[in-house]
């Protein structure tokens, strides 16, 4: 204190300036911890449901899984509900025929995207991809609604054509970020030793570039393995087992919907299995996806 | 020499011309197969804009009867009764605009922490598993979601939350009173839509945000750190606003998500068309009605408001995804000036 007294004004000046500079670092030391902090606390909670998921689902869609449940069609309750054999049935036939629509279309508009990226063209198939892949999926189902379904019938075609629609961007983009990383050089001395280009196209680039489409094709099927917004008035859904495409079919994801919001509760144990068995595709198809595309990558 | 060497050339040349064979003059007219090729591949594109464009033009015809009885009046009417052909969009809009806004409030601060935790703070060998396991959650089937809000979520947190609100701010007879958390509250609510949109659009923000922030040029960072900043402010204020306009694009793409996202909402909404000032209210989305009064729709112009109410949706993420693009494109278009 003694010391203090004997400042002159100027060095007491000098002490308050370092006390208040130290001050204001502490605090920037402490917005800084507190701050990064937080984004770690970000990243566990963003992850908690994540996790909280796929524990409900697992744990509560095995109680309601045995074999019959997976063999078995619709039964009303009171015979014991019956099992999803017509549902999973429905579901492999929209998304095959659904496939089969979009990896042509989208490896072939993507070798069209590759080959002429700065046409007109080009940049509307660019633009129309980002605007498919981005719509509402019951924005894609009211639109097939009214191509296909109205004044005829609900259809398992239409409910494809609607799966499929969500699909061809996924296709396209994927295909078209491995066709780029082709060497140009490889097309260049294809068609240098006269090979035609549907050649070039078919035994050269597809084949260098066939890890993209396969992945894509994976991770378009595990986006519309849960979709139902586009099947409500397509599809629409059915207790019949059905492989009839002019009529109404079951899927796995409206028959989830169904029993979720059912009042009876052996119908709600039901929805949570179907939602293991949808989880389960999706998680799988998405892991094997990424190690396909990492294996390539290294 | 030369004139005469081309001259016997020509002579030579036209009898083996004359030999060709129909095979090979179709082939050539064909060139191979380049052009029934290219035919091919320009109506694959086509058909990509045929589908954008298509979509468009036939809500818009499908929706023809509200749109001649009702005209603009469709968006600002507030009453929503089919029964006596009443048919106002108000109610939906707001709800959508609602839990959309609710999602971003919770979605931005939590996708960008997440974003910059990954971009910034992680070390690089866990980066990619941890960005997978966030990246799942967008992979989650809406569906699944909606039945966890019905059975799990509302109850143990939104149930809660809800109540706590309605207890604290909710009532007009002691303490503060906020119109926003009036009553009556059953657990089904804008609330609960507005927290499942956040959970399903953090994964989009954080995504985009991420690689956006990987791509700010270290020279960005090292200049702040030669300046003194700490972590923190590097981060605050040099790399996330020369990142600004990418997070912007993401926050769009995540909006756009939020906007269009059905089953999910249905399931935890309530479904009840009016208009409230609550979040704790039951309502409607314009997805949810669409999803949940399709079935009901008997008469035309029951259907053609549902369709129409699908058209605004249409417009909508049609403008989100301009907006995307164009703010990506300013991005491409300046960094390379930057990084000279």
């Amino acid at each position: 204190m003694t010391t203090m007294m004997a400042q002159s004004p100027r060095e007491r000046m000098r002490a308050r300036r370092i006390q208040v500079s130290q001050a204001r670092e502490n605090t920037r030391r402490i917005v800084n911890a507190v701050m990064l902090g937080l984004t770690g606390v970000a990243t566990l909670l963003a992850l908690i449901p994540l996790v909280w998921i796929l524990i409900e689902v697992f744990a509560r869609g095995s109680q309601a899984m045995t074999l019959d449940f997976l063999t078995q069609t619709f039964k009303p309750t009171s015979m014991g509900g019956g099992g999803i054999w017509h549902a999973i049935v429905g579901t492999v036939i929209l998304i095959g025929l659904a496939s089969l629509m979009a990896v042509p279309i989208g490896i072939l508009a993507a070798f069209y995207v590759v080959q002429h990226p700065n046409t007109a063209i080009g940049l509307m198939v660019r633009f129309g991809t980002d605007v498919l892949s981005g719509l509402p999926s019951i924005v894609v189902g009211l639109f097939v609604y009214t191509l296909l379904v109205a004044g005829r019938s609900y259809s398992a075609i239409s409910g494809a054509v609607a799966l499929a629609i969500m699909m061809t961007p996924i296709v396209l983009r994927t295909t078209e970020e491995m066709l780029k990383l082709v060497p140009r050089s490889m097309r260049e001395a294809s068609l240098g030793l006269g090979a035609s280009e549907w050649k070039t196209s078919f035994s050269i680039m597809l084949p260098a570039a066939i890890t993209g489409v396969i992945t894509g094709l994976m991770l378009a099927i595990a986006r519309v393995s849960g979709e139902t917004a586009p099947l409500l008035f397509t599809a629409q859904g059915s207790n019949v087992f059905s492989t009839a495409l002019d009529r109404p079919i079951a899927s796995l994801p409206l028959t989830l919907f169904k029993y979720a919001v059912d009042p009876d509760v052996t119908r709600n144990a039901q929805a949570w299995a179907i939602a293991m068995i949808i989880v389960l595709t999706v998680l799988i198809l998405n892991i094997s996806a990424r190690l396909i595309a990492n294996r390539r990558s290294k | 020499m030369a004139s005469i060497s081309t001259g016997k050339g020509l002579r030579t040349a036209r009898p083996i011309s004359a030999r060709v064979t129909l095979n090979q003059r179709i082939g050539r007219a064909l060139q191979h197969g380049d052009i029934p090729y290219k035919g091919i591949i320009v109506l694959a594109a086509l058909s990509v804009i045929g589908l954008m464009v298509g979509v468009g033009v036939m809500l818009w015809i499908a929706s023809s009867v509200t749109r001649n009885s009702d005209g603009l009046g469709f968006i600002t009417a507030t009453e929503w009764n089919p029964v006596s052909d009443l048919f106002g969009a108000m109610p939906f809009i707001a709800g959508t605009i609602s839990t959309s806004i609710l999602a971003l409030v919770i979605a931005i601060p939590l996708g960008l922490g997440v974003a910059i935790f990954l971009a910034e703070l992680c070390p690089p060998r866990i980066r990619a598993p941890l960005g997978f396991l966030v990246e799942l959650l967008a992979a989650i089937p809406s569906v699944v979601y909606g039945a966890w809000g019905i059975f799990v979520f509302i109850p143990t947190v939104v149930k809660p939350v809800g109540e706590f609100l309605l207890n604290t701010f909710g009532d007009k007879s002691h303490g503060i009173f906020i119109p926003l958390f009036e009553g009556p509250f059953f657990g089904a609510s804008y609330l609960a839509a507005g927290l499942i949109l956040a959970v399903m659009i953090v994964p989009t923000i954080t995504a985009i945000s991420r690689d956006v922030l990987l791509a700010v040029p270290k020279a960005q960072r090292e200049g702040a750190y030669g300046l003194g900043s700490t972590q923190w402010e590097t981060i605050w204020q040099v790399v996330l606003p020369y990142a600004l306009s990418g997070i912007l694009g993401a926050v769009i793409l995540g909006l756009g998500r939020a906007l269009g996202e059905t089953m999910a909402v249905t399931m935890v909404i309530g479904n009840v068309a009016q208009l409230s000032t609550s979040i704790l209210s039951p309502g409607y989305t314009m997805a949810s009605v669409i999803a949940n009064e399709w079935g009901e729709s008997r008469t035309p112009a029951y259907s053609s408001a549902l369709i129409e109410i699908g058209l605004m949706l249409f417009f909508m993420s049609l403008l989100l995804n301009l907006l995307a693009r164009l703010l990506v494109w300013s991005v491409s278009r300046r960094n390379p000036d930057q990084r000279v």
